[in-house]
């Protein structure tokens, strides 16, 4: 996609401005390829900054909003719980373009009962969930989703059943499943951009190597390992409401989902048999790659319809936090009203 | 059907209490016995006269004891009255319990099959033979069940001379809408009327007559009147997790919103309601609303205050509006789901770990439970922090009279909230500046347009700039800031209520303890010549007078519904030279407080 000029998107904006605070994470960092993705993407799409609602919890992962759009609200929250944060800044401002930057630690372990409820919501957000199976604020421990096998730095085995924030997401019926890969800026680019065009919950679980404390030769998420059994499920091309003109859809056989706003996704399967607007045929891949050891990225699953929290709370149009004193507090008569019953 | 007399010295002795009895009717819980109960509660309003009505139910849904108790007083004392003046037994399982319990030359009325008279010989036996009347008068055999109940409303109108066209309207009122039920509860009252019209001597013992005394009232529990003041204090978004004594509060709102709402024309609401899978997440979801620019609340019980513990901390530290809103019940753990107290007093004021202090307000009748409601979201908003409306199970589920509450004519306080146009002529915005002095800082809301209201939200150390510190000053700075503000509150919250002057000790109460202290204090005064001021407390931060009425006094009694005397404690951590004076007077058996139980405190202190 070309922006207007070459260094300016549609609402006249440099990519500059949609930066944000140097990152203090460890030099190489995943996560920090996972930021750069997301000012490139807020820039390309020309988010408005002002809209975007940047919201986490607590961890490595739920410092970055401060790496980025330092033009928008920044929330960073407590543990596990941005979602319901997030739940609530979408119903007090319907306008807001909201964004959840998470970990493993923090979605997986204290935080999922909230994140599943959100989904069951479909809460409108971008859910990214940067996945590097170790908690690393708190210096390696393994996270939920660890792999069986996988060990420590120091040597410990994780015996554990993982949990897959994929299949749990596609289970749970959210209309926007993917996963990547830190390693694959091209394909997070294109998934990041779709998600944004999603009306409700859009869940990227992105690989995302821990350098400091989960990248040796005997986990199973070291940069390594994850570039190794990385298994892209399709090409992607994503064609934003905005643009006219064609997208490069990629040779061969092209399918398209659009979504409400117009844009629109294609994806030309690299695996053929692969089709993620079938939930269980979706579920049952993911599944088998997972026990051939293969980690098959891109859109695992997509539903764009669905009913979304605001299409739910039927809400009025204009944001709730921004409704005049007369539309929200009724008048005398509505009391005398009230009263009558209790006579 | 002759009533059977035990000790004839007691019926001789005992006059007429007129308008000035309690009443407790023992049934099984889920038998409809709610709208017999409040008819007959309601029919003595309608007469005139001051009344209150007591549900003690167990924690269960159908097919445990339930009692109701109601108390008639001329002179408007509506706190429990220890001692029942008639009990009506109609649940089999309890009724050796509830004649037990009695005090001698009561009046006890009983389904006749029981067979209670020959428990005890001092108290005034009336069996009544329930089945026979219900089948006699009502043609279906599967509504026996239900309007059984009613038929002792009819016992006990005839009883006590309460007059049944006002039986009648209490019954369409409450039914309103249901023809075929009103007509079927009315007609089995009148069954029971009729049967004691013609099968019942009368008796002289208790009496109902028609005063002036309730006119224009209304009967009313606090949920719906919190619920009430969260309509017309313009709540836009409600997060809760069911919690008993809370849901009904929240499920009363959900009602009003449908009708005051939501716009017909397009279906479309102003009022988010949202259930939540924990107390955590509704807290969360309240947080971020708040900081979102809604006004949002939820509503819970002592459990979901712990819960919500954590959120509540970062509401405070962040500086974000939410209003929560306790309906205490006895803890501590699970507790007493279903019974009353004052025990969360010191958790609210301190939610969360760290060095917190929370705006509370304490509502002692249903006009404040109205007024605190709307009002908590003015401070919240002005002082940009989670304030606590701490009410009780006494309080929120049981029934009192009130005057109808005034509307609420003054405008919305939104706070310091910059817009667009504002910010445009700040130079510098920075979220956590003391501009003013009085530790309040102007925020923005997410949303604002002109790139120059964005600040990043953390419940980490930050400076002035909301980016993170660890810089001793700024930590100390932004704490004491918080304090500061906290303090400026006391010109916004509502001030003590005082009565009387000059005596040399005084009581201290607040909340549901209110009408307890009012008996007592006459009581005291007219059985024991003890006259006492009384200071009810309505809100922390404490204002001067509360100060002042300490210095004032020697002693002090702290009436509290807790073991530990918790407002004392902070009445302490706040004036902690007025220590010694401070007496605390407690009562928390899981019952309601009742006027004697400080009657005899008190005296005992007064020795």
């Amino acid at each position: 996609m070309t922006p207007a000029q070459p260094n300016l998107n549609q609402l006249g904006l440099t990519k500059q401005d949609y930066v944000g605070a140097k990152s203090t994470l460890c030099p190489g960092c995943g996560h920090d390829a996972i930021t750069s993705q997301i000012i490139q993407v807020a820039w390309e799409m020309g988010l408005e900054p002002h809209r975007v609602a940047k919201l986490s919890g607590i961890g490595c992962s739920s410092k970055t909003p401060t790496y980025f759009l330092s033009s928008a609200w920044g929330f960073n929250s407590v543990h596990g719980r941005a979602a319901a944060v997030c739940t609530g800044a979408a119903l007090a401002n319907r306008s807001l373009i909201n964004l959840i930057a998470s970990g493993d630690g923090d979605s997986m372990s204290i935080g999922i009962g909230q994140l599943v409820h959100m989904i069951r919501r479909n809460v409108p957000v971008v859910y990214i969930l940067e996945d590097n199976g170790v908690y690393g604020l708190t210096k390696g421990q393994f996270s939920a989703t660890a792999d069986i096998g996988s060990t420590l730095k120091k040597g410990d085995i994780n015996t554990l059943h993982p949990i897959d924030p994929c299949t749990l997401a596609m289970e749970l019926g959210c209309g926007f499943v993917a996963r990547s890969f830190s390693g694959d800026p091209k394909q997070l680019n294109t998934l990041l951009k779709a998600a944004f065009a999603h009306r409700g919950t859009a869940l990227i679980d992105v690989i995302s190597p821990c350098v400091t404390f989960n990248n040796h030769d005997s986990s199973t998420k070291s940069y390594k390992n994850v570039k190794d059994r990385d298994f892209p499920l399709h090409e992607l091309g994503f064609v934003p409401y905005f643009e006219q003109t064609e997208v490069e859809i990629p040779a061969g056989e092209a399918r398209e989902v659009q979504f409400p706003d117009g844009s629109r996704l294609t994806f030309r399967a690299l695996r053929e048999d692969y089709d993620p607007t079938n939930r269980y045929g979706a579920l049952q891949a993911v599944h088998e790659a997972h026990a051939q050891g293969e980690l098959l990225t891109g859109l695992l699953y997509i539903q764009p319809e669905g009913p979304t929290l605001h299409d739910q709370a039927r809400l009025v149009e204009e944001p709730l936090a921004l409704l005049r004193e007369s539309l929200t507090k009724p008048g005398p008569k509505v009391l005398e009203t009230l009263l009558e019953d209790y006579r | 059907m002759t009533p059977t007399h035990g000790g004839t010295a007691v019926a001789d002795e005992a006059k007429t209490l007129i308008n000035d009895f309690s009443i407790e009717v023992a049934t099984v819980n889920g038998s409809g016995s709610q709208t017999a109960n409040n008819t007959l509660m309601r029919s003595i309003f309608r007469m005139g006269v001051p009344v209150s009505g007591k549900n003690l139910f167990p924690s269960n849904i159908s097919g445990l004891p339930t009692w109701f108790q109601i108390r008639a007083n001329h002179r408007g004392y509506v706190a429990r009255k220890h001692d029942i003046d008639l009990m009506i037994c109609m649940n089999a399982e309890t009724a050796k319990e509830d004649v037990t319990k009695l005090k001698p030359g009561a009046i006890c009325l009983y389904d006749e099959p029981l067979k209670l008279n020959g428990l005890r010989d001092d108290l005034i036996w009336y069996p009544v033979p329930f089945q026979q009347i219900v089948s006699a008068s009502c043609p279906e055999p599967k509504l026996h069940k239900l309007v059984k109940n009613m038929i002792y409303v009819g016992v006990a109108a005839q009883m006590l001379d309460i007059d049944m066209a006002e039986v009648a309207e209490a019954i369409a009122r409450q039914l309103k809408g249901k023809q075929k039920a009103i007509e079927m509860n009315q007609a089995a009252a009148q069954a029971g009327f009729d049967w004691a019209s013609t099968h019942m001597p009368a008796q002289q013992r208790l009496k109902i007559r028609r005063d002036n005394k309730t006119e224009g009232q209304i009967i009313i529990d606090g949920n719906s009147a919190c619920a009430m003041g969260a309509l017309f204090g313009g709540v836009t978004v409600v997060a809760w997790y069911p919690i008993t004594p809370s849901s009904s509060l929240v499920e009363t709102l959900i009602e009003y919103g449908k009708r005051h709402r939501v716009d017909p024309a397009t279906g479309q609401t102003t009022m988010a309601v949202i259930q939540m899978e924990d107390e955590l997440a509704s807290a969360g979801v309240i947080i971020g609303a708040g900081w979102a620019g809604a006004r949002s609340m939820t509503a819970t019980s002592g459990p979901g205050i712990s819960l919500m513990s954590e959120f509540i901390g970062l509401g405070y530290f962040a500086e974000i509006p939410s209003v929560f809103i306790n309906v205490a019940r006895m803890g501590p753990s699970t507790g007493l789901p279903t019974r009353t107290s004052q025990g969360d007093i010191e958790l609210c004021a301190k939610a969360s770990h760290g060095d917190t202090l929370h705006i509370c307000l304490y509502p002692g009748s249903m006009e404040e439970c109205f007024q605190f409601t709307y009002e908590s979201f003015d401070l919240a908003e002005r002082f940009q922090t989670p304030v606590f409306v701490v009410t009780d199970l006494d309080l929120g589920m049981q029934n009192w009279m009130s005057k109808p509450f005034a509307y609420p004519e003054r405008a919305q306080d939104r706070g310091k909230v910059l817009t667009e146009a504002q910010l445009a002529e700040v130079q510098d915005f920075a979220r956590y500046r003391d501009a003013d002095g009085d530790g309040i800082c102007a925020r923005t809301l997410p949303g604002t347009p002109g790139g120059k209201g964005a600040y990043f939200t953390r419940g980490t150390g930050h400076n002035e700039r909301a980016l993170y510190s660890e810089k001793p000053e700024d930590w100390k700075g932004n704490i004491d800031r918080l304090r500061r503000k906290f303090d400026t509150a006391k010109a916004f919250v509502p001030k003590p209520l005082l009565e009387g002057s000059g005596s040399r000790n005084g009581i201290l109460a607040y909340g549901s303890s209110d009408p307890a202290v009012k008996e007592a204090r006459d009581l005291l005064a007219e059985q024991h010549g003890r006259h006492l001021d009384y200071l009810r407390v309505r809100a922390l931060p404490f204002t001067e007078e509360v100060e002042a009425f300490i210095r004032e006094h020697d002693a002090v009694y702290v009436v509290e519904q807790n073991r530990d005397a918790q407002m004392a404690s902070l009445l302490r951590f706040f004036y902690p030279e007025f220590s010694t004076r401070l007496k605390s007077v407690l009562h928390y058996d899981s019952t309601a407080i009742n006027a004697q139980t400080l009657v005899d405190q008190i005296n005992a202190f007064e020795k």
